[in-house]
């Protein structure tokens, strides 16, 4: 008894988380302004209950496998899990945005409204089955974090973060977008599991891949490294992580990373996973490059959001070196360490968040003496959180580091393993140093700490339950992460 | 050694800190587990759990340089730690397993063949992490720093247990899983381990710091631990275990003593003492009998941990064995110096002359390491047995895996019979336990 015919239906299951988030961001943009400035908060518990009903909307589609809208999007388990993680990341930075937003005095409806089209988008990353497709995806969740990046209208340094944003992201999107064009010219399709027919036929007629379709795989390579900040297109990062509102940056670290390493692992693995000895040396060069840029900048830094900003380049290179493994154990490695990654860099942004307070006064290292005394449980939070960052056992950042260690030796990367395993000891300097501040550093006197407010307290306990939970059972998460990888091939 | 680590929690009983016992608990826990796991995946969890409370102990209970000291330690482990976790994984992906004595029986049996190049990074990675903890020489400087800067507790601890977590792990991991490279690396690691020794001995002389000084002994004495694990042979190694043993007896009290002071004066330095003998003579007496059994005084436990390792490098080293006796000697003469700059002489410093002797508690503490020593000095034949079964197996094992790797191609079915699993899994349950299963 359906309005809709059976296949536009299944059509609506298989977008649907897509379709929920737009439909709350349209509620609230809608509803802007009909709320009272004092209000505003009520938009946010409005964006904030348009993520679980998301996680209801990948449900839905959990249930209904298959692609939709001719083969646009896929709905499989493995769009399901980086659906999960992005959603995830976005009801935890609404969280933490409520009493930051009343702070900076900033509190409005389509900060709300963007971030949930922002994760529309990155929804849209994760399932596509077609370039174009994702292209949109990739613009959808771009465009609304550029105007995130700098909603701190009045901050000089938000609106730098925005526009340094802008205009270089612009550009590896019209790289993207130029590499789409060079394999559709090459391959005549834009779908991607065609793509990888096509080459395998390329390869029985003429014995190799076209170049075209590598030079068009080497200028996706370029746009999409850029949003995932692998090296050397890391450049933006410090400064726009630095300037954008600390929730949002919570968000740019880890929701766009999350999905964009998705649609890379479509695109690498199940396109050109024939090509494979072709991308194989550029992943190798980058995740070096990603870990030593990271690692190494962000040993000097004295700006503790700066400092994590690095270090999200440096975890970007730690991903890179499960992807260069090329096997379904990278899958899933690559997976369960997103997953673990968007929480640590969340919960830990959050707590940045907090401590910066009004203005984000106070970001240096010497800012946080003696948080271990003056606010136990959050600087317990934040040690849990920059531990599991640097790979401690009993944390989610062990694990996911363990599995992408595991995997890249499964495939004989070994080199690429010792390099990595170097560079986490270089993290685990500039991690302990802050706690060396929180726990061993004489308190300043002049601090006064703020209240945390209970939905920030909700989102920290979250995400360092969250942490906990994959370092010390991963074992469901883990299934899941292999289910999702093992449902990347499916044809 | 879990006795050994519950003794030195509860002398830490002096620092009324909430936070400083859950430190203690904690690294008690992982200790223990490192020594009970038979998984690598779970070894390595105990193992990286032994740091961050160590790190805390070090960083809010030490004294003045003490960020510098934990940020150090915890560094240079982790280097170490990370090396080997690699190494685990690679291990773990050639045989399937995490299972040491699986993964054991099948290196042994040939169903996962190591090529010798691979072989001997994999016993690296391994050997450098533990060559760490221990601290073998070139990678000693972190100990000393983190000694001196370490609360008492926390040195008793790092001294008596945590760098036997080395020389442990070499006796487990190095040398059953990669007996090939451990034979071919003997020379190099051998004449590391006499550097350790003659040159720890000589620095510990010139120390001006009496904790220092003490750590040094530290560097030179398990020194002693790794040569004469590296000379392969039953002897030297029932005295590289025994010497594990005493060393955490010995340096641990020794390491207590030195708090002891502190506690009175409140500074290391040699110089501030002097003459102590005449105001303490309990405290100084005990502190004398320490000394003692540290510099291998005969019927001491110092002494039989020396001695057999000594011999048992002897039968197969003898330049090795010779260097090595020459740290004994200088063992004695910074021991004793220091004892005589402390404790006899005129009494340079006015404050000194009314320092309070031992208190009923210190005496006590003391009393109980004394008996350890003279125990462990005097019936060493009852930690020898029972060290001489796992000993055996464990050469037994190395020999075994050469015989079967020498030859190009194993014949796993032949020797397949010949090791039975039986007597191997005995032999770690003897060590850790010390429960005597005969084979």
């Amino acid at each position: 008894m359906t309005p809709f015919p059976p296949e536009q239906l299944a059509n609506f299951h298989r977008l649907a988380p897509e379709i929920i988030l737009c439909v709350f961001g349209i509620v609230i943009m809608v509803a802007d302004p009909f709320v009272q400035a004092a209000h505003k908060r009520v938009l946010g518990w409005l964006a904030f209950i348009g993520t679980p009903a998301a996680l209801a909307g990948v449900r839905i589609m959990a249930n209904d496998p298959g692609t939709a809208y001719s083969n646009l999007i896929r709905a499989d388990a493995f769009s399901v899990f980086v659906h999960v993680i992005v959603i995830g990341a976005a009801a935890l930075a609404i969280l933490g945005s409520f009493q930051y937003l009343d702070d900076e005095n900033i509190q409005r409806g389509e900060y709300y409204a963007l971030v949930l089209f922002a994760t529309a988008g990155m929804g849209i990353l994760a399932g596509a089955n077609e370039l174009v497709t994702a292209f949109i995806g990739l613009e959808m969740s771009s465009i609304s974090t550029y105007v995130l990046a700098g909603f701190r209208r009045r901050a000089l340094k938000s609106n730098e973060a925005s526009l340094k944003y802008f205009v270089l992201g612009s550009f590896a999107t019209a790289f993207f977008l130029y590499g789409i064009a060079m394999v559709y010219g090459a391959t005549g399709t834009t779908r991607i599991d065609v793509i990888s027919g096509k080459l395998a036929q390329m390869i029985v007629e003429h014995g190799q891949v076209a170049s075209l379709a590598i030079l068009g795989l080497a200028l996706m390579f370029v746009g999409l490294g850029f949003k995932v900040v692998a090296a050397p297109f890391q450049v933006y990062a410090p400064d726009v992580y630095e300037g954008a509102p600390t929730p949002v940056t919570a968000l740019l670290a880890s929701g766009p990373k999350a999905a964009t390493f998705a649609l890379m692992l479509r695109v690498f693995y199940v396109s050109f996973g024939s090509a494979g000895n072709f991308w194989f040396w550029a992943i190798w060069i980058s995740a070096v490059l990603t870990m030593l840029v990271g690692n190494f900048a962000a040993l000097v830094q004295t700006n503790v959001k700066r400092m994590l900003a690095y270090s999200s380049i440096a975890h970007a290179g730690y991903i890179l070196v499960a992807f260069a493994a090329g096997t379904d154990i990278g899958i899933t490695a690559v997976l369960f360490y997103l997953a673990a990654y968007a929480l640590m860099k969340i919960g830990a942004f959050l707590v940045i968040a907090h401590l910066g307070q009004q203005g984000e006064k106070r970001l240096e290292i010497t800012d946080y003496a003696g948080l271990g005394t003056k606010q136990p449980v959050l600087a317990v939070c934040f040690s849990l959180f920059l531990l599991s960052l640097l790979g401690l056992p009993a944390t989610g950042g062990f694990l996911g580091k363990l599995f992408a260690f595991q995997a890249a030796l499964d495939s004989k990367v070994v080199w690429l393993v010792v390099i990595a395993a170097i560079n986490s000891v270089i993290g685990a300097y500039y991690y302990l140093r802050v706690i060396v501040a929180m726990y061993f550093w004489e308190p300043s006197k002049d601090y006064v700490p703020t209240k945390v407010a209970p939905s920030l307290t909700f989102a920290l306990a979250i995400a360092a339950a969250g942490t906990l939970y994959l370092g010390l059972l991963p074992a469901r998460v883990l299934e899941m992460a292999k289910a999702a990888a093992d449902s990347l091939y499916l044809r | 050694m879990t006795p050994l680590a519950i003794l030195c929690s509860w002398q830490a009983i002096r620092e009324n800190v909430k936070g400083f016992f859950i430190a203690l608990l904690v690294i008690e826990t992982a200790m223990i587990g490192v020594f009970v796991s038979l998984d690598l995946l779970l070894f390595f969890f105990f193992w990286e759990l032994t740091l961050i409370p160590m790190y805390f102990l070090i960083g809010i209970w030490g004294h003045d340089r003490r960020i510098y000291a934990a940020v150090k330690f915890i560094l240079y482990t982790m280097f170490g730690s990370i090396l080997m976790l690699v190494a685990i994984l690679w291990l773990y992906n050639l045989a399937g397993t995490f299972d040491v004595p699986d993964i054991q029986a099948k290196l042994q049996t040939g169903l996962v063949l190591l090529p010798s190049h691979t072989e001997l990074l994999l016993f690296g990675a391994f050997f450098l992490a533990f060559a760490i903890k221990v601290p073998l020489f070139p990678l000693h400087t972190w100990l000393p720093d983190a000694h001196t800067e370490a609360p008492t507790a926390g040195s008793v601890i790092l001294a008596g247990v945590m760098l036997k977590l080395g020389t442990y792990g070499m006796l487990r991991f190095c040398l059953p899983l990669f007996p090939d490279a451990a034979h071919r690396m003997a020379p190099y690691i051998g004449v590391l381990a006499i550097i350790g020794i003659v040159y720890g001995a000589m620095v510990a002389t010139v120390q001006t710091d009496l904790k220092r000084l003490v750590a040094y002994t530290s560097v030179s004495h398990l020194g002693f631990v790794v040569l004469g694990i590296f000379a392969f042979s039953t002897i030297s190694i029932q005295g590289a275990i025994f010497q594990m043993l005493s060393h955490g007896v010995s340096t641990g009290a020794l390491f207590l003593g030195v708090g002891m002071l502190y506690d009175r004066r409140h500074t290391f330095e040699i110089k501030e003492f002097g003459g102590l003998v005449n105001p303490m003579p309990v405290l100084m007496s005990f502190f004398l009998f320490i000394a003692l059994s540290s510099l291998a005084l005969p019927p001491l436990n110092g002494f039989i941990g020396e001695f057999l390792i000594l011999i048992g490098t002897f039968q197969g080293h003898h330049a090795w064995a010779a260097w090595a006796a020459s740290g004994a000697v200088l063992s004695a003469i910074y021991l004793l110096w220091a004892y005589q700059r402390v404790g006899f002489g005129e009494v340079t410093v006015e404050k000194n002359r009314t320092l309070p002797d031992a208190s009923g508690r210190e005496r006590l503490i003391l009393a109980t390491m004394a008996v350890a020593i003279i125990f462990m000095g005097v019936a060493s034949p009852i930690f020898t047995r029972r060290m001489e079964v796992s000993t055996n197996n464990l050469l037994h094992q190395m020999e075994r895996v050469q015989n079967v790797s020498r030859p190009a191609t194993p014949e796993p079915a032949g020797k397949q019979s010949v090791i039975s699993p039986g007597p191997r899994k005995n032999a770690s349950v003897t060590k850790i336990s010390l429960r005597h299963v005969q084979p």
